[in-house]
């Protein structure tokens, strides 16, 4: 079969380009240029015999890809995945400032601190009888094949900086996102697509979060690895379409005939870098057709689309939900989904449950879907905001709602040899500071990369000098307690 | 012109050149290092400095916070004392008995450091100590030193000459003269030379035809432009404010200024004093004040809930990072919360070099500032007018209320009629945000661990890092004035090498020492140490003089060296490191587009100006919000503006400058990298700007007078053949080969056959883009000459400066 990968070899070119190619023989550092689809000046090729730059894997490899779920914004987790009674029992009470003095606040600074309950029910799922909120009954619904964490922190309180930290392990811009290190380390399956995908779920919502093309960044890794967005509305991917007047046969008379001139001028200047650009037009070209054929998804059934509840191409993080799975099964490494509307400084009652309908039904019916195809086993799931909110009420910006917080935060994992049906970690009673198995971002890098095969300490990209990793330079523990 | 010793080498070199053949095929096996162990002694700086700070220093080196068993291996006293080397003993030298340990709990270094070494490695430690264990300063703290240079010889050449030696290499012949005057308007204006341009030079048999060109270029205003284009990536220039929101902030005036600077040629002293403190300045003027946005230039927040404290801390850290990678080659930034784990930058250099810019006044935290106004002497002279008119009219009207007279309504109308012409006025003046000293400075203190809570730490004042030369300023705090003249004052070790290895990486592709941002141990040690020095001393002695500098670099034979590499040179030296030929390398993403805008006759040559808009597809700022923004591309003479003009939004940069690498300027960019992807050929085939500039050629190809075009056509070629060689020589200034003349003959029949029966489709291709199409051409033959041109912009050859 003659698929492309998207970062083509010679010998992986259909037959017809082939031979138009020739076999001309390449040095060494011309071929590993090739195959980096990298200039020969000043970047590290990577390892000729895998996919990616890791050469051999240390550790078994559990995930074959990753499929991340980001809820911008913050989602409550007092009101979603972790219930206080103590705080339902304080509420509208003065906090005790033992726990929130000298604290980082957002905008509640200078303002006074009172208790929120929780502003909506939870109730018991599953066979352990999980406590999550009457908001997602769904994903309550798959509680025994996840494993949720009540106890992660993160540094930043900011939506930007966390939003780095997140991705990056770092709030310094210019670092490269966990989809690109690992699009980097691992490189792609998928034989026309780019490695990393990024889907930005359009919706009704109040007031999404700006998502900066930063957050999906391959920073100081070569730019092939960087995360390629597949956008809902106009061309999938940015200049994918023909202009006005130029069918497909057209477009590929042109590149034919582009990758023709180049080939005789390789033959007078021998630079690596031909071979390089007369493959990329050939997979612009093979993408050109085959990138709308995924965003399509004419193919999908009428019963897949009522368990994720969307319509083809209508941009909800539901539809975007079955792209991810698309493109799961086409072998992209990381899939990075972005819901980005959970900054509820205010109109928490409101808001919320339409927030929580938005996603509850496809991020279950992602988890079944996969497990119905087959894919669960080796494909991680995540499910996290930047940060967690506030267990004290915000009331200067409109009806009730909570701040931002970064003491205390829950989040989800699935699949690829997360335990199933676990709970990991607490919080104190009130909900503000995670207490028990307290895990980091990095933390959280270092488990996701063990599961795909990557020792986190050994991972790293020489840059300005330094051995950059994703989980930086203070120590990040695996968390072995969630996997199986 | 060639140079003497190339005559005599060439003769040695018939010599040994099937030894060489052999020679460097084992030699390529290797590595340089090989080669120092059989036959050199063991240099510090060269061999021995990089192994211990790639391997050691993390543990035992200046960080003294998470330094081991108290053992140093940056300072030979220190390593003494401890055993760890016995110079010219290494069988009593702990460090030799650990690092050839088998013992996993004594091995150095460490099995979970992952950073075990080679054999090679072990070696050289070994040899080193043998020979006595002696250390070097860093060689970038070291004062660069003026080498001897080879008589005779140009000097840049002598010194790349001498180093092709050792390899018994020696030069390329000189590149063509299409190549070279390809090869001089990229890299310095950065725009296309034009087919009589070149047919002018190529015939050209003036001995000075060579320097005339490079005169004229460096004299041409599109050289500031093209010079500017490095800077801004490496001081971070960008139109918003980076952060979240990502709003639009008013600092193109300083893109201007940085243009202007480079076309004047403001001495590079100047012009680094300028942008740190040209409001310290005793002379300061609008124009030094403009200099010194450099200092606002920084990524700024108006997100809700941030705290000003937190985005304090932030922005003293960015600026400390810019200083080290614009000037001082280092990275700084790992000091911000311990020692730096390489180089002697430790976390009390870090606040105190931050302690500099405490008096820069600014809003930290969602605060808006328009700027200052920036004016021509009209402009004042016309505010002035009109702020007296206000003034006039103000004093009338307090007359007239305070006389109490029947005027009092009428003196109202006239001063708020006053004030609204002098404000209408006012706002219609472009902005820029400046540097202004405040009075109050703000207290620097070390942050433990980059904490912005924690306020335990020392109080600090301005000072230079202490393991650098030291002025003596005495009896006042030191000033960001202070820190300019010290970057610049000529015994610096750092500045001048640093900015000389960038502007090497412009005419050669890559730095003499590599990494461009890090002159220190982690970096590389530069691969010609002494023409590195050389570029310094002489940019230092000649008065900081940044033209000159450019013009010794391009008359030396080793710029005008040709590009094609042999294959013995592709795999013994595949990064070119030893400067054997030039180098190819494809174009920044700015020229890409000025060289297809320029062929197709629609570039717009104005220099300076606010920013400007090219289409960009729909939607593409969706995800901004804060407010939300909906893009409005230009329209008329800014739509078809140079690259670097566009409209530069941190977040969601343009997307076709992406596609080449253009970076996002977050962070400061000393070496942009240069990829070749899909994305790249999506856009050169469908970015509406590159479909309207082939429809651009295309209209030229079809209008051109080809009688009087210097195409060499022979009585054969018909007008098809006429317009492909017309085409070839506009966007390529060659004349194609019969082969290449063959391709796209059949690729004009084949448009031509599809496009006759679908007119309504030829029809709409030229719709893509603003510009008029021309009246005269058929839309059938405009169409199908359009796929020629898209062709050849797209080409390879095309984008590349070989």
């Amino acid at each position: 079969m003659n698929r492309l990968t998207w970062n083509p070899k010679p010998e992986n070119l259909p037959m017809c380009r082939r031979r138009m190619l020739g076999m001309s023989t390449v040095g060494s550092a011309a071929l590993a240029s090739l195959l980096s689809g990298q200039s020969l000046l000043g970047e590290q090729p990577p390892a000729s015999n895998a996919l990616g730059a890791l050469r051999r894997l240390p550790l078994p490899q559990r995930a074959k890809r990753v499929i991340w779920l980001t809820m911008a914004g913050g989602p409550s987790h007092l009101e979603l995945f972790d219930y206080k009674a103590k705080l339902a029992e304080l509420d509208g009470q003065p906090m005790p400032e033992s726990l929130t003095a000298g604290q980082q606040l957002a905008q509640l600074q200078g303002e006074k601190l009172v208790c929120l309950g929780p502003m909506f029910p939870f109730t018991q799922y599953g066979s352990q009888g999980v406590e999550l909120s009457t908001l997602l009954p769904h994903i309550g619904s798959m509680v025994d094949d996840i494993c949720l964490v009540r106890s992660m922190t993160t540094d930043a309180i900011n939506h930007d900086p966390a939003h780095m930290f997140m991705n990056t392990g770092s709030q310094i811009a210019g670092r490269p996102s966990m989809g690109a290190w690992i699009n980097y380390g691992l490189g792609s399956e998928a034989s026309d697509l780019p490695g990393f995908v990024v889907l930005v779920s359009t919706g009704p919502g109040r007031s999404p979060q700006p998502i900066a093309a930063r957050q999906w960044s391959g920073g100081f890794l070569p730019s092939r690895y960087q995360g390629v967005e597949l956008r809902s509305r106009g061309d999938a991917v940015l200049y994918l379409g023909n202009p006005k007047g130029i069918t497909r046969s057209q477009q590929g008379l042109d590149i034919d005939t582009i990758n023709a001139l180049n080939r005789s001028h390789d033959a007078l200047v021998h630079d690596p870098e031909i071979e390089t650009r007369i493959a990329q037009f050939e997979l612009a070209f093979q993408m050109q057709a085959s990138v709308p054929e995924l965003m399509e998804a004419s193919d999908e059934t009428e019963d897949t689309l009522s368990m994720y509840g969307c319509q083809p191409g209508d941009g909800s993080f539901a539809s975007n939900c079955i792209l991810a799975r698309r493109l799961a099964e086409r072998g992209v490494r990381f899939i990075q989904l972005y819901h980005r509307d959970w900054d509820h400084h205010s109109l928490l009652r409101e808001e919320l449950p339409l927030r929580a309908a938005e996603v509850d039904r496809a991020s279950a019916a992602l988890i079944r879907d996969l497990k119905q195809r087959g894919l669960f086993e080796d494909t991680l799931i995540v499910w996290t905001g930047e940060f967690g909110r506030t267990p004290m009420s915000q009331q200067n910006k409109g009806p009730i709602g909570r701040d931002h917080h970064n003491k205390s935060m829950s989040m989800w994992l699935a699949g690829a040899g997360v335990r199933r049906g676990m709970v990991y970690g607490a919080t104190d009673e009130l909900g503000y500071s995670a207490v028990e198995n307290v895990c980091t971002v990095h933390d959280l890098h270092a488990t996701m990369l063990h599961q795909l095969g990557i020792e986190h300490e050994a991972f790293t990209y020489k840059f300005q000098g330094l051995d950059f990793k994703l989980t930086g330079v203070e120590p990040a523990r695996v968390l072995h307690d969630i996997l199986v | 012109m060639r140079y003497c010793w190339n005559a005599k080498l060439a003769v040695w070199v018939a010599f040994t050149t099937s030894y060489l053949c052999v020679w460097s095929s084992i030699v390529s096996a290797l590595d340089p290092i090989a080669e120092t162990i059989e036959f050199q002694r063991i240099e510090f700086n060269r061999d021995v400095r990089p192994i211990l700070s790639d391997h050691c220093f993390a543990c035992h080196g200046p960080d003294s916070t998470h330094r081991q068993a108290d053992l140093r291996l940056d300072m030979r006293e220190g390593a003494m004392a401890m055993s760890a080397l016995v110079p010219g003993a290494p069988e009593e030298s702990e460090l030799v008995t650990r690092i050839e340990s088998e013992d996993d709990s004594l091995v150095m270094p460490p099995p979970e450091t992952h950073k075990p070494l080679s054999d090679r490695q072990k070696e050289i430690l070994r040899r080193w100590i043998d020979q006595g264990a002696e250390y070097q300063l860093h060689w970038s703290y070291e004062v660069p030193r003026r080498p001897d240079v080879p008589k005779g010889m140009f000097p840049i050449d002598g010194l790349v000459q001498r180093r092709l030696e050792q390899r018994g290499w020696q030069l390329s012949p000189e590149a063509d003269r299409r190549t070279l005057i390809r090869r001089l308007h990229s890299d310095l204006i950065g725009l296309p030379p034009s087919p009589e341009e070149v047919t002018a030079f190529v015939a050209d048999e003036s001995p000075t035809a060579y320097a005339d060109l490079v005169e004229r270029l460096l004299t041409s205003e599109h050289y500031g432009e093209r010079m500017a284009i490095p800077w801004l990536d490496v001081v971070r220039y960008a139109d918003t404010i980076g952060y979240h929101s990502d709003n639009p902030r008013n600092v193109w005036p300083y893109r201007d200024w940085v243009i202007r600077a480079f076309n004047e040629n403001k001495p590079f002293d100047r012009f680094t004093i300028e942008q740190i403190a040209g409001d310290l300045l005793p002379d300061a003027d609008q124009q030094s004040r403009i200099g010194s946005a450099f200092n606002r230039l920084l990524l700024t927040t108006e997100e809700g809930g941030a705290q000003p404290k937190d985005y304090e801390a932030r922005m003293l850290a960015d600026r400390v990072r810019a200083i080290g990678s614009v000037w001082l080659g280092q990275t700084t930034g790992c000091a911000q919360c311990h020692d730096h784990k390489f180089d002697p930058f430790t976390t009390r250099d870090f606040y105190a070099l931050g302690a500099f810019f405490a008096d820069v006044q600014e809003g930290l935290v969602a605060r808006r500032e328009d700027g200052m106004p920036v004016m021509t002497e009209d402009q004042r002279t016309q505010l002035a007018v009109l702020d007296e008119a206000v003034a006039v009219a103000k004093r009338l009207l307090s007359e007239a209320e305070s006389n109490k007279t029947d005027d009092g309504a009428q003196a109202k109308i006239e001063w708020e009629s006053a004030k609204k012409t002098r404000d209408a006025f006012y706002s219609g003046l472009p902005k820029c945000l400046v540097t202004k000293a405040s009075k109050n400075h703000r207290t620097v203190r070390i942050l433990p661990r980059g904490n912005w809570q924690d306020e335990s730490g020392e109080v600090l004042q301005p000072a230079f890092p202490s393991y650098l030369p030291q002025p003596n300023i005495q009896g006042r705090p030191l000033n960001r004035l202070d820190l300019a003249q010290w970057l610049v004052s000529g015994e610096h070790p750092l500045t001048a090498r640093v900015v000389m290895n960038r502007l090497w990486k412009h005419f050669f592709g890559i730095g003499l020492s590599k990494v461009l941002d890090d002159l220190g141990a982690q970096g590389e040690p530069p691969s010609n140490p002494e023409l590195l020095d050389f570029l310094a001393c002489e940019f230092v002695d000649s008065g900081w003089d940044y033209r000159q500098m450019v013009r010794c670099i391009v008359m030396s034979a080793t710029y005008r060296q040709r590009s094609t590499a042999t294959p013995e040179q592709l795999e013994s030296d595949p990064y070119n490191r030893d400067l054997a030929r030039q180098t190819p390398f494809r174009m920044d993403a700015e020229l890409v587009r000025d060289y297809a805008l320029d062929v197709a006759g629609l570039l717009k040559h104005q220099v300076g100006g606010a920013s400007v808009k090219p289409y960009q597809p729909e939607g593409y700022w969706e995800h901004l919000n804060f407010p939300t923004r909906t893009y409005q591309a230009d329209a008329g003479a800014n739509q078809y503006r140079r690259g670097l003009y566009t409209w530069w939004q941190r977040s969601f940069l343009h997307p076709s400058m992406l596609a080449f690498d253009a970076p996002t300027r977050e962070e400061c960019c000393a070496e942009r990298t240069r990829s070749n992807i899909p994305q790249q050929a999506l856009v050169l085939l469908n970015d509406p700007t590159f479909v309207e500039a082939a429809r651009g050629v295309a209209s030229r190809m079809l209008t051109a007078d080809l009688n009087t075009a210097d195409i060499n056509l022979t009585a054969d070629d018909d007008a098809d053949d006429a317009r492909i060689a017309w085409g070839f020589s506009l966007v390529l200034q060659r004349t194609p080969t019969a082969d290449e003349r063959q391709t796209l003959r059949t690729l004009v029949n084949t448009h031509r056959e599809i496009y006759s029966v679908d007119r309504d489709a030829a029809s709409a291709l030229l719709t893509t883009g603003l510009a008029p199409v021309p009246p005269k051409c058929d839309a059938v033959e405009l169409a199908v000459w359009t796929h020629v041109a898209r062709v050849l912009l797209s080409l390879h050859e095309t984008i590349t400066r070989s």
